[in-house]
């Protein structure tokens, strides 16, 4: 029982950054409707920027700062000068564009800074709270949940409630009659991806940590776990990427726990193709429209 | 001065035939002119150029002297041109009261756009009934009510409507059209009405402008055209 509620505590830290990093492509593909496959790439970039400002100053929150804003200002410049210029009309340039992205990133940020792990210390304590003796989340999960919980609350009051949040909804779900309504679609696609990269540098921020630490590949895994989130929960669903990264995250750690690390990434694909086949459109995709 | 007006317009797709061809077209201020034509007249194609949805490939378009030519279609609606599109031009994924602000977001403040939002729930009271329905749970009638409510909450001077009444039952019709003469007729709204249902549009309008392949072959008032049964045949197809 011990074992459990450890591996549950674990687990949903976990998902909290994976829902994160989830919610960042459900952003970018309701803004742009594309997979951005160098999320991950553009992500660790900023976490590099991040580092560098953190090894200069010694804070930690001048780092996360400056990994929210680069990775803020990297979606924003991917998205004007590369993504924009791309034919709509067929998925397959842009993922190419994002592959190539990935590979001139990674390569980029090796010869930059060097292929090796660079440790990345918490700001917060990793031993765990022992309640009962049993040990649950630490200090540092507390903190990942805390940021997860006030960055998906802000980004809900600024799509639910606000207008620029209307803007951005409309300007995802219908861009042709957005603009005959004066909304600058094209200002709304690229704030959207903006959004959408500062939210998983702010994922990778948190999870880097707690890995081997920082080099060019750090968020490769993430990326993969948060892709089948993001598709399980239903691409277009911020919800579904909330509970679904939950659920992973806590697959994850129970099937790590209980069986091997080397099964987890095997429970996340079955759960992927079970989802699939029995609802291909993931579990919280929109419903259908009425028609008559 | 016209209200609006396109100068030599010429439209087409890729390198085919012009769509439109060398159009010219004046409406005075408050006019309500209904723009009739057989499939494939190129009605659409016409309004849509005119909102900058499709680029043009020669001629001006001027809204109050101000010429809009170069300007994008956002920029168009800001300077006071509507286009209602054909086929209930709903965001679905909205409710009610998220499209109707939507359409006043950039000419209202957020109390303005607040008192706007209740106007047009008094001037479609169906709509009032269902202000937190999600768009694609409205019925055909409602979806044209709100892309119409919501075309009209940003208080444009110009409005493009382009065929209202398709897939509506004819009671739904007439309530439509009846709000639209009487909203133009209260504030001045100068609306340029492309329809397929002739008789509906006549009735609404004071002039009607007949387009065949691309071009314009009567401009007349309406209740002569309607009476004249050589152009309705040639033309119209009834």
């Amino acid at each position: 029982m011990d074992r459990f509620v450890f591996l549950l505590s674990a687990g949903l830290a976990r998902g909290a950054v994976l829902a994160l990093f989830a919610l960042s492509l459900v952003i970018v593909w309701r803004a742009a409707r594309v997979v951005n496959f160098a999320q991950a790439a553009m992500a660790v970039a900023a976490v590099y920027a991040a580092f560098a400002v953190t090894a200069a100053t010694g804070s930690y929150w001048a780092g996360l700062l400056t990994g929210l804003a680069s990775g803020a200002l990297l979606g924003a410049a991917v998205e004007r000068g590369l993504m924009r210029r791309l034919p709509h009309h067929n998925p397959l340039p842009g993922i190419i564009v994002a592959i190539g992205l990935v590979m001139v990133l990674q390569a980029g940020l090796a010869i930059a800074f060097g292929p090796e792990h660079r440790p990345m210390h918490p700001p917060f304590s990793e031993r765990p709270f022992i309640i009962g003796g049993v040990p649950v989340l630490s200090p540092y999960d507390l903190f990942i949940l805390i940021a997860a919980a006030v960055v998906m609350g802000g980004l809900a009051l600024l799509f639910g409630r606000t207008s620029l949040g209307l803007q951005l909804r409309a300007a995802a779900f219908a861009p042709e009659t957005s603009r005959l309504l004066g909304v600058r679609v094209p200002r709304m696609v690229t704030l959207g991806w903006a959004l959408a990269v500062a939210t998983a540098a702010l994922a990778a921020l948190l999870l880097v940590p707690t890995e081997l630490g920082l080099n060019p590949h750090a968020a490769d895994l993430l990326f993969v776990n948060a892709f089948a989130v993001a598709v399980i929960g239903g691409l277009d669903s911020p919800v579904g990427a909330l509970l679904a990264g939950i659920g992973v995250g806590l697959l994850v750690s129970l099937v790590t726990g209980y069986a091997s690390a080397a099964a987890a990434p095997l429970a996340v694909l079955a759960l992927l193709t079970l989802v699939l086949l029995v609802r291909p459109g993931g579990i919280f995709s929109a419903k259908e429209a009425r028609t008559a | 001065m016209s209200a609006f007006a396109c100068k030599d317009l010429t439209v087409g797709y890729g390198d085919g035939a012009p769509v439109i061809d060398g159009l010219e077209l004046d409406m005075a201020e408050g006019a309500v002119v209904a723009l009739l034509g057989a499939n494939g007249a190129g009605k659409t194609t016409l309004l849509r150029a005119l909102a900058g949805l499709e680029p043009a490939r020669s001629g001006a378009v001027f809204l109050g002297g101000r010429d809009l030519t170069n300007l994008s279609t956002e920029d168009r609606v800001r300077s006071g041109l509507s286009l209602v599109p054909e086929g209930r031009s709903v965001v679905v994924e909205l409710t009610v009261d998220e499209n109707l602000r939507l359409g006043g977001l950039w000419r209202h403040r957020a109390r303005a756009r607040k008192a706007a939002v209740e106007e047009m729930y008094e001037l479609f009271p169906p709509l009032d009934r269902r202000r937190d329905a999600a768009g694609h749970t409205l019925s055909g009638g409602e979806r044209q009510m709100l892309a119409l409510a919501r075309a009209l909450m940003a208080r444009p001077e110009v409005l493009l409507l382009d065929e209202p009444s398709l897939g509506l039952a004819p009671q739904a019709t007439a309530q439509l059209l009846g709000v639209l003469r009487a909203t133009a007729a209260r504030t001045g709204l100068t609306v340029l009405l492309a329809e397929q249902n002739v008789t509906g549009a006549l009735s609404v309008a004071q002039r009607g402008v007949v387009l065949s392949l691309g071009a314009i072959v009567a401009d007349r008032p309406a209740a002569e055209l309607a009476a004249d049964p050589a152009l309705r045949h040639a033309y119209l197809g009834f």
